[in-house]
């Protein structure tokens, strides 16, 4: 038998190892942390380096004359003329003004491919509405050609290749000295639908169509979810069918989501005949693929209302329905939302079920109500990334940040929710 | 769904309650008779009438064949050694077991005659009656007006507020409670302290004006102050109520109680006036254990 003295100096020895110990464990968990962090940051900082310069545009501002023999149209209400007339030559006399050693064909060719591909068309529109403005000097904001962009944007960037010439590269140079090109904040990405050309891309119509998908999956999900959720809780007796939908239902969390977009093609497309590419399926589908998350959470928010306060409310004579509708679903409620708004930002950054049900086309136009084509942010993202075109790259990390601010404008709101609904019960 | 026991946790939450192995004290000649009560189990005019109740859990006997009256505007404390069933006991009293899946009762439970486990009767009509206070204070997380008016309003009561309002000042006056509440009637009851929570208890309880009042260890959670209040008002109220109380501590019993129930492993051992029980038990368990020999 030890004596006393030396059992205290064995107990202080094992004391030096056991803080030593946790203090290693303490170091692993901040070392855990840490690695999430700075992967998150890094993320972060190669997003917004790269992603950026997608907020900017660059835009050429022109004093044009829309002189009608240069565009040969006299009546620009007359459709044939305007479908003949040259609307070039004007944007080229623009531009030579500033740049006169430009005098050659060839050399004006150049020129005008400084303009984005929808100049001549924009004039065009702009005389098929005001007629009067024929023969008269406008001044007109146009959208830079891609290539002029990225070379106002990028030249110093090895990451991208400059695709002018050095004599155009020369002409931008003067015309930014000008002050004709100019950059600015790129409210086009905020106003419009997808484009082939990246100048003219804009992820609104996608952010409309995230928002009418989300507006049908949260329609569908949230009460659906949350009735099941409380019937199995509540209602449903303990038997072999219960287990059986309870097997189910944890297992469907499981389903790759991808399962869910065929399902939503046999099924919506084949069988129901609804249409593709529009919100109203894409909502159905992601609504089936957020059901178990919902549910699983619901149910989880169920059975933490202490029995205590069922007994109360059964004890003073409450129905089954008015102990659930009174105090159970109110105390879980906060629980629930938490669990639907996960499951609602889990939808938003879905991609492969919508593929498959044509989520993925090349939509021009901001989709007006839930049958129309549509597509969604993170298809957006995907085709941008996915594209040859140097301006779409820009344009995709931009898409992503829009797409990041969403998500925690989500959970933000998540946690306000629970915060006041928790303060008032 | 809540497939507690309920009889688990309300004695789990008794650590100071030594538990004493009962079998090396019990003197080996003690036999209990199953449907025998010693003492006087039955009376003339009965709120309750039960006879040969026996309650399972799955396969176990929870209770086993226990025969008794309890009187108008009586006050009858059940006692005895943890697990006895006397908590299950009270609970078939209003249903309360209903919620537990696995727990049948049989034999004859009547209220004024009417039979309580009559399949066709409306429990929530039966818990209007006989109202029920947990071990724990368990205030809803509303407001303290709110708590007391939860019942009359799930029953349509009051049709006004000024009604609702009446009720809910005789409530807390009844509990004793008005004096303390009737400035923060609006503040979140889970606030208070446990002696003024368990008050609201009542307070809500009898804001339904039932006829009963079960009591499942009311004062376990409370410190003696607060303990001393509620035996109190359990003295005033014995005047209107008919009050069952559950509890183990003897000297509750001794003090509140009109009659003594003595349940003993399922067993409904004795049950006297509350003097005799605890001056001159007549069975020998029963007073092994006032005496503090087990439990």
């Amino acid at each position: 038998m030890t004596d006393q003295r030396s059992q205290a100096e064995i107990v202080r020895n094992s004391l030096k190892r056991r803080y030593r110990k946790e203090r290693r464990f303490r170091m692993y968990g901040m070392l855990a942390i840490f690695i999430a962090l700075a992967s998150l940051a890094i993320l972060f900082a190669d997003i917004i380096t790269k992603g950026h310069t997608g907020f900017v545009k660059t835009t050429i501002t022109l004093d044009v004359t829309l002189d009608s023999d240069m565009m040969y149209l006299d009546d620009p209400s007359d459709e044939d003329q305007l479908s003949m007339a040259d609307f070039v030559a004007p944007l080229i006399a623009a531009l030579q003004e500033h740049i006169p050693e430009a005098d050659s064909a060839a050399e004006k060719r150049e020129l005008g491919r400084l303009i984005g591909s929808y100049g001549a068309s924009e004039v065009r529109n702009l005389l098929k509405d005001n007629p009067d403005l024929l023969n008269t000097t406008q001044t007109i904001e146009f959208l830079a050609h891609d290539r002029v962009s990225t070379y106002v944007k990028h030249a110093d960037n090895p990451r991208y290749s400059v695709k002018l010439s050095e004599q155009q590269q020369r002409w931008v140079d003067e015309l930014q000295e000008k002050g004709v090109i100019d950059t600015s904040f790129n409210d086009v990405l905020f106003s419009r639908g997808d484009s082939r050309e990246p100048a003219n891309a804009g992820i609104l119509g996608a952010i409309v169509g995230s928002l009418l998908t989300m507006v049908v999956t949260l329609v569908i999900a949230f009460p659906v979810g949350i009735a099941a959720a409380v019937y199995l809780e509540e209602f449903a007796p303990q038997n072999k069918i219960t287990d059986f939908i309870e097997v189910n239902i944890n297992n469907l969390a499981a389903v790759p989501s991808i399962i869910f977009g065929l399902l939503g093609l046999a099924v919506f497309i084949g069988l129901f005949g609804m249409p593709r590419s529009v919100p109203v399926v894409g909502g159905m589908v992601l609504a089936l693929m957020t059901l178990p998350t919902i549910i699983i959470s619901g149910r989880a928010a169920i059975k933490s209302v202490p029995p205590s306060i069922r007994e109360a409310a059964e004890g003073v004579g409450a129905s089954k329905m008015q102990v659930v509708l009174h105090h159970v679903i109110p105390l879980a409620m906060p629980g629930m939302l938490t669990g639907s708004i996960i499951g609602m930002a889990q939808a938003l950054g879905e991609t492969a079920p919508l593929l498959l049900i044509g989520m993925v086309a090349f939509i021009v136009d901001v989709p007006g109500g839930f049958f129309d084509s549509a597509t969604v942010l993170p298809v957006q993202i995907y085709l941008w990334a996915s594209s040859s075109e140097q301006g779409f790259i820009e344009l995709a990390s931009a898409g992503i940040m829009v797409l990041l601010t969403f998500m925690i404008t989500m959970n933000a709101l998540a946690i306000w929710l629970r915060k006041r609904l928790e303060r008032r019960w | 769904m809540n497939t507690m026991n309920p009889t688990v946790t309300s004695e789990a939450a008794m650590p100071e309650e030594k538990i004493v192995s009962v079998k090396e004290e019990r003197p080996a000649e003690t036999v209990i008779e199953e449907g025998k009560t010693v003492g006087h189990p039955l009376s003339d005019d009965p709120k309750f009438k039960l006879r040969n109740v026996e309650v399972f859990y799955g396969e176990d006997r929870a209770i086993k064949n226990i025969s008794l009256d309890i009187g108008r505007n009586e006050v009858i404390a059940f006692i005895g050694p943890s697990g006895c069933g006397k908590s299950t006991f009270l609970r078939c009293l209003n249903r309360m077991n209903d919620s537990i899946d696995i727990c049948r009762v049989k034999g004859q439970l009547a209220i004024d005659d009417h039979d309580i486990y009559d399949p066709k009767r409306d429990v929530v009509e039966l818990r209007a009656r006989v109202g029920m206070v947990f071990q724990k204070p368990n205030p809803f997380p509303k407001s303290i007006y709110d708590n007391v008016a939860y019942g009359p309003r799930i029953h349509g009561l009051a049709n006004r507020k000024s009604d609702l309002d009446d009720i809910v000042e005789s409530s807390l006056r009844k509990a004793g409670l008005w004096d303390e509440a009737k400035d923060r009637l609006d503040a979140i009851a889970t606030g208070m302290s446990g002696g003024q929570q368990q008050r609201l208890c009542i307070a809500r309880a009898i804001a339904v004006s039932p006829e009963v009042i079960l009591m499942d260890e009311p004062c376990s959670a409370l410190d003696p102050i607060a303990t001393a209040k509620v035996e109190e008002l359990i003295a005033e109220m014995s005047e209107s109520y008919t009050i069952v109380i559950v509890t183990h501590s003897m000297q509750q019993a001794a003090r509140v109680s009109h009659r003594t129930a003595y349940f003993h492993l399922g067993h409904l051992v004795e049950v006297n006036e509350t003097d005799k029980v605890f001056t001159s038990p007549e069975h020998e368990l029963t007073e092994s254990y006032i005496t503090g020999r087990f439990g």
